[in-house]
């Protein structure tokens, strides 16, 4: 495109700066950069925005992640705390009052851990990710930036949470003496699952939080709920044959499931229609999610 | 290829107001509460179901906050942008910045944008001064490279070096300002959008900020930038757009347009009456008049208030009460000591009316207020009329440090400087 060669080299000319920096500005918004803003027009260039943006995104979570536990004593014990003291609490109510059957021959300590690390990863990243937009609500009204930074690094500074909460595991496998099966190393395809799964809910709901503040009440109800609707504290094979699939449509319940049977080998049985399901849901949030969260995006400063 | 780099066309932009209505029945039923309460929550209902946005009050109103306004700016121009308080200058900036969208109209933009609508944006207090700077610098959109080129720099114009790694919340506000202030001034964008940002920290950190303004502008980028501060746009941008109630009046040279800005702020609101205001039963202040609502510091200002009595009575102790509008109180004027009160009046209405010979006072903007005694009723009357002091038009060659830097009054002084002489003993 010759036209706009000879407009960069005008730029160039009037404008003198350094040549380092007319390097970057080039790599960064590529040579013909023309803006338009116009009443509901998509952004063209809104992945390309997000993706040059990526180190706003790195620094909003990196932020999130070292204020979270500034002036506490024991700081990231927390994140080690909660979900062992939780699962004491369920091993204890389901497993040994209740007597409720784990999966095969697998601790049913182990088998609630395994179940809780995804929920709570879930559970904290939709809470936050529902609240970061109005936490946040100098810099929506202040300056520009593609707005969905901000819910996913609510969810990515839940995902820290949920790896340093992985070392329980790690410990209570050695406790148990419990040898993971080859399924393990599928484990990150369902960490990324339930990313997903996270991130469509948030997304959605960090939206209609803006909007309508009703959200902000509805969702500790969802999370404290989720915990009792969701495989956490039994087996989803205790749940009878004929509801297993309807089951199957509570996205974590694949999610859960898939962290079962990666972490405690053969011992949990894999539902496969109830997976896909679950996938199939997960996926549906994460389309909605982001396409209300785009539809809203432009008027989140006037609303906030 | 033509060189314009913002191209605006027809922008406007509403907004929804909400309005209460006016609550007259001195007694409320509890019925009629609920009645209300239900048909609100089945607006609000429809609303959400319509997917629009929810609005307090019983009735919503579309405000434009800006109408039809469309302009040009070159590659290289310093565009200053004036007006009243909400004329529109802070919502053309979040269009042109892609905060919010237009309802009508559009822009285009080329060239890599930043905005500067506030120094300190995304600070967190937890961080220490050396984390904020990464911070803030991504949030304005910097890139970590370009961050760490100008580290030192930054911390320089600041003047935080022993404080880097202290956390912001034990700062001092001036600390904090200035490194605020040093990562924005350190964005390097094509084109800059600023709102009134310089208005910050001591009178010498003022003179840094606006000798960077200048050697911005002087780098050749495009400028937008918005300032109550007069002295400070003729200084440093030659065009200006003038805005008033959302349109654009003027679109001209600086001086041409803050001439039409103090012309017009004098002509076209003389007289200005406000709304009545009831102060008891019986007695009203049915409006207030201001022989001018923007005058220069010094001038005299004419003010007359009118009441309605509808039974008589008295005004045992009233004074006129001026006070900025951030709500400090500046003077009153105590009508005691004019030996009018206290002041029987009968049925029908009657004027009080007087003349403050000089308010002395620095330029923004001023309310009035009453302060009223009656047999039944003591308190004050706030906001009853608006002024403006309006910077006189700079005839020196330097620029004024911002009104808030200068305190409240102008002292009339004389100077000289004595060279070479030994000091007389007094």
């Amino acid at each position: 495109m010759p036209t706009v060669h000879t407009d960069l080299v005008e730029a160039a000319n009037v404008i003198p700066m350094r040549d380092e920096n007319q390097v970057l500005r080039e790599d960064v918004f590529g040579h013909d950069y023309e803006l338009i803003i116009e009443p509901g027009r998509a952004e063209r260039h809104y992945w390309r925005d997000l993706w040059q943006y990526r180190e706003l995104f790195q620094v909003l979570a990196s932020r999130d992640i070292s204020v979270r536990y500034k002036q506490t004593v024991i700081g990231a014990a927390w994140a080690l705390i909660r979900p062992f003291l939780t699962m004491v609490v369920f091993t204890v109510v389901f497993g040994k009052l209740a007597n409720l059957p784990s999966d095969g021959t697998a601790p049913y300590a182990l088998m609630v851990f395994a179940g809780m690390l995804p929920w709570s990863f879930f559970a904290a990243a939709v809470a936050d990710a529902s609240n970061s937009l109005i936490g946040n609500a100098n810099l929506i009204s202040k300056v520009y930036f593609p707005r969905l930074i901000v819910p996913i690094a609510a969810v990515m500074v839940a995902f820290v949470d949920f790896l340093i909460s992985f070392g329980i595991l790690v410990a209570l496998m050695i406790w148990y003496r419990f040898m993971p099966g080859w399924q393990i190393l599928l484990l990150p395809v369902f960490a990324g699952i339930a990313f997903m799964a996270s991130l469509g809910v948030g997304v959605w709901i960090t939206a209609l939080n803006v909007k309508y503040r009703d959200f902000r009440y509805v969702i500790p109800f969802i999370v404290q709920l989720g915990l009792y609707v969701s495989p956490v504290g039994f087996s989803s094979s205790i749940v009878p044959d004929q509801w297993r699939l309807v089951y199957s449509l509570n996205p974590m319940v694949g999610v859960i499931d898939g962290f079962r049977w990666c972490l405690l080998g053969g011992e949990s049985q894999f539902y496969l229609p109830g997976f896909c399901l679950s996938l199939a849901v997960t996926g549906f949030f994460l389309w909605l999610g982001i396409r209300q969260f785009r539809k809203m995006e432009r008027s989140f400063a006037d609303l906030i | 290829m033509s060189d314009i780099v913002i191209a605006a066309e027809n922008l406007s932009k509403s907004y929804l107001v909400g309005h209460q209505f006016a609550r007259r029945e001195r007694y409320t039923a509890l019925r009629d509460v609920i009645a209300r309460e239900i048909r609100t929550v089945a607006r609000k209902t429809v609303d959400v179901i319509r997917g629009r946005q929810i609005v307090q009050g019983d009735e919503a109103e579309e405000f434009w906050a800006l109408k039809d306004v469309s302009f040009e700016v070159q590659r290289g121009e310093a565009v200053g942008i004036i007006g009243r308080n909400g004329a529109g200058k802070s919502t053309l900036l979040k269009i042109l910045s892609r905060i919010t969208e237009p309802t009508e109209g559009r822009v285009r933009i080329r060239g890599r944008a930043a905005s500067l609508l506030e120094v300190g944006t995304g600070f967190h207090p937890e961080l220490t001064g050396r984390e904020n700077i990464y911070l803030n610098g991504a949030i304005l959109g910097m890139k970590r490279a370009e961050i760490i080129r100008k580290f030192d720099e930054i911390v320089a114009f600041a003047e935080v070096e022993r404080f880097l790694d202290t956390p912001v919340k034990r700062y001092s506000s001036g600390m904090y300002v200035r490194l605020a202030f040093a990562v924005a001034a350190h964005l390097e964008p094509e084109i800059l959008v600023v709102d009134e940002v310089l208005a910050v920290g001591d009178a010498e950190f003022q003179k840094k900020c606006l000798g960077k303004m200048s050697e911005v502008i002087g780098g050749g980028r495009t400028i937008l930038f918005v300032s109550h501060n007069m002295a400070a746009i003729e200084a440093l941008c030659p065009r200006c757009l003038y805005l008033a109630s959302g349109a654009l009046l003027e679109d001209s040279s600086s001086e041409a347009a803050i001439a039409a800005y103090l012309r017009l702020n004098r002509d076209s609101l003389r007289g200005v009456q406000s709304r009545p205001r009831v102060i008891q039963d019986g007695l009203l202040l049915k409006c207030t008049r201001l022989s001018t609502t923007a005058l220069h510091s010094g001038e005299p200002l004419d003010v007359e208030f009118e009441f309605r009595a509808d039974e008589p009575g008295q005004l045992r102790e009233c004074a006129v009460l001026v006070y900025s509008a951030k709500g400090m109180r500046l003077a009153i004027v105590d009508l005691r000591e004019c030996g009018v009160m206290p002041l029987r009046y009968g049925i029908g209405e009657f004027v009080i009316r007087m003349q403050i010979t000089s308010l002395p006072l620095v330029e923004g903007d001023l309310m009035l207020g009453l302060y009223l005694v009656t047999n039944q009723f003591v308190g004050n009357l706030l906001d009853v009329a608006e002024l403006t002091i309006v910077p006189s038009q700079s005839t020196a060659r330097f620029i004024p440090y911002p009104a808030d830097a200068r305190g409240l009054l102008v002292l009339n002084a004389t100077t000289s400087v004595v060279i070479g002489e030994p000091l007389a003993p007094a």
